[in-house]
């Protein structure tokens, strides 16, 4: 977690090439690659989600040959695809050295919004911007007190968790609202090919559109440093106020597509938030490799973590460990990634 | 005696053509502290003006006008004989004057073309045009600095030397006119401040103008053409390089010479 130096001699600039900046395997010299990669505790460091997630896979189809099954992938996939997506929305929030620990209720204010369109019959388009708009808007808002009202990110975010819960359930009494919809069936159950459904679709194309901003576009950039130098990005002319409402936002509206993915495939809209999409956000972020203290990230690293607290949490319950030791473990793998990253470049 | 002080200076300076940068009786004060007070300098074109002072003397406010961070409360600006007000840095570095902050602005996390780009990226079709900026930052990098920093590496990896560099680099290009340099070697080695040192000369050389605000009288007297001294947030003497040693300079700067 902490990106201090850990002092490295210099000229191993091919090592520093971690999921960062630059994508893997970007051109830039290196000194008998593979040895000096495969010894360096740094390069375990930098790809930690993706070594953990190959490494349980192993494990639990050691232990369980119907973990690898086509019902248990196809499940796994869909199941993750929300936290992905969540993943994502903190990882943005995250590189401008902010946190927002309200995107689960606002996830769950999305999905409440959701379910009362549904309920006042208004066509499925509606309740699907309607969950949107909703999400975006309580991100704006965190956006606009931390960068305009200058009130600290955590304590924004922590009355946001609180009143977009309480929001979702003053809206919804409550009571969750059945959806028997055919299109929520169809897009959580089919796909374009085998195993992978439509939702799992739609969280690899906000992946990629979110990788593509990040490294491509000068917004990217900018988000990149705001959360390195505040300093150094406000004396270039950077706006950093507008970058963080912008970060906050597209936490928002990220949100509010996991809200629609979440019932999708639960069938129903549940009014209370889920708060282990919170832990795990940050958690997926923390597992691959992103600085919370900002300027450093990538979106491949999260959307790993986020895989491989999903095939965690699958694999103990395919393996019938009890459900109570599962917040348990993501607690375990979560400070030992920290651990970890303390050796990161 | 000021006065006959300025005299002398516009004398020495007016071997020059217009100065690129001028200011004239400009006067900031911070509630009751009076920062600036009618202070006269002007910045030749393709010189390096040296600006120096004691601590709280006023030039670091001096350079913040020019910058277009402070405002002046009255006298003027101007830039090539004409009156200029910059309301921001950003105007300050649309109309060619960059500055090389102490802090040197730097985003330690990202590579160095990155920040030689910072918030002036080149994009195509509205995408990053990394590969051309990466292109670009070689050259301009290669062009100037002796000790040449891998421009995929990160900041983070550079010496202070080469980070120092970098900073100049930046300021040095976009076609800038006026670099101003707050105190770059202050946190530098012996050799990495001999290698900054190039690099300015090298930028004089390439026809920039270059303010440089130093403690290091050596260094004043090795590189500048041209010596401001402010005391009290007055600018009391100007003089040829040339034609002053360093110690007439000291006693200006602790008063010993009146000035």
């Amino acid at each position: 977690m902490s990106t201090a130096a850990t002092g490295t001699p210099a000229g191993t600039t091919a090592l520093s090439k971690g999921p960062a900046t630059e994508p893997p395997g970007a051109p830039g010299g290196g000194r008998n690659p593979v040895l000096a990669r495969l010894t360096d505790v740094g390069f375990w460091a930098d790809w930690a989600a993706l070594v953990g997630l190959v490494a349980l896979v192993v494990v639990f189809a050691i232990l369980d040959p119907g973990f690898l099954s086509t019902g248990n992938i196809t499940g796994m996939l869909s199941a993750s695809a929300a936290l992905v997506i969540l993943a994502v929305a903190q990882t943005f929030v995250v590189a401008t050295a902010g946190i927002d620990l309200s995107i689960a209720s606002v996830t769950t204010l999305g999905i409440v919004v959701l379910g009362q369109l549904y309920v006042a019959d208004q066509p499925l388009w509606v309740c699907f911007v309607g969950a949107v708009l909703a999400s975006l808007l309580a991100g704006l808002v965190n956006g606009l007190l931390v960068a305009k009202a200058k009130i600290t990110d955590f304590v924004v975010t922590l009355g946001m968790l609180s009143a977009a819960s309480g929001l979702a359930l003053v809206l919804s009494d409550g009571q969750p609202v059945t959806v028997t919809e055919g299109f929520f069936f169809d897009i959580s159950l089919d796909g374009p090919v085998e195993m992978v459904s439509w939702i799992v679709v739609i969280a690899a194309v906000v992946a990629v559109l979110a990788h593509v901003v990040l490294y491509h576009t000068r917004f990217g950039t900018h988000v990149l440093a705001t959360g390195g130098s505040p300093e150094a990005a406000t004396a270039t002319g950077i706006s950093t106020a507008r970058i963080k409402i912008a970060v906050y936002a597209i936490a928002g509206l990220l949100a509010g597509i996991a809200a629609i993915i979440i019932v999708a495939r639960l069938g129903s809209t549940p009014p209370a938030a889920n708060t282990s999409y919170l832990l795990n956000s940050v958690a997926a972020v923390v597992l691959g490799g992103v600085s919370l203290f900002g300027g450093r990230a990538s979106i491949l690293g999260p959307v790993f973590g986020a895989l491989l607290l999903t095939v965690l949490l699958n694999g103990l319950t395919t393996l019938g460990v009890s459900q109570y030791y599962q917040p348990l473990s993501v607690g375990v793998v979560v400070v030992a990634a920290a651990f970890l990253m303390r050796f990161q470049k | 005696m000021t006065s006959l002080e300025k005299n002398t200076a516009a004398g020495g300076t007016a071997v020059a053509a217009t100065p690129i940068l001028e200011a004239r009786n400009v006067s900031l004060s911070f509630g009751s502290v009076r920062a600036l007070r009618d202070v006269d300098v002007t910045v030749a074109p393709g010189e390096i003006t040296a600006l120096v002072g004691d601590n709280g003397a006023g030039k670091s406010t001096l350079v913040r006008c020019f910058s277009g961070v402070h405002k002046p409360q009255s006298g003027e600006i101007l830039l090539d004989g004409e009156p200029v007000s910059f309301c921001t840095p950003e105007a300050a570095r649309g109309a060619g004057i960059e500055t090389v902050h102490q802090n040197l602005a730097l985003v330690e996390d990202l590579t160095v073309w990155q920040n030689l780009f910072l918030n002036r990226e080149l994009t195509r079709f509205g995408m990053l045009d990394r590969k051309r900026m990466r292109t670009e930052a070689q050259k301009m990098v290669s062009e100037l600095a002796v000790n040449v920093p891998e421009v995929t590496s990160r900041v983070r990896r550079l010496s202070g030397g080469q980070r120092q560099a970098v900073s100049i680099c930046r300021a040095a290009g976009f076609s800038s006119r006026l670099v101003i340099m707050d105190e770059p070697t202050a946190a530098l080695g012996v050799q990495e401040t001999a290698r900054v040192e190039q690099l300015i000369l090298k930028l004089r050389d390439e026809g920039h103008a270059v303010l440089l605000i130093s403690h290091n009288f050596d260094q004043v007297m090795r590189l500048s053409q041209q010596v401001w001294v402010m005391r009290a947030g007055r600018c009391v003497a100007g003089r040829r390089t040339e034609a002053t040693t360093g110690q007439e300079i000291v006693g200006l700067i602790t008063g010993a010479i009146p000035g």
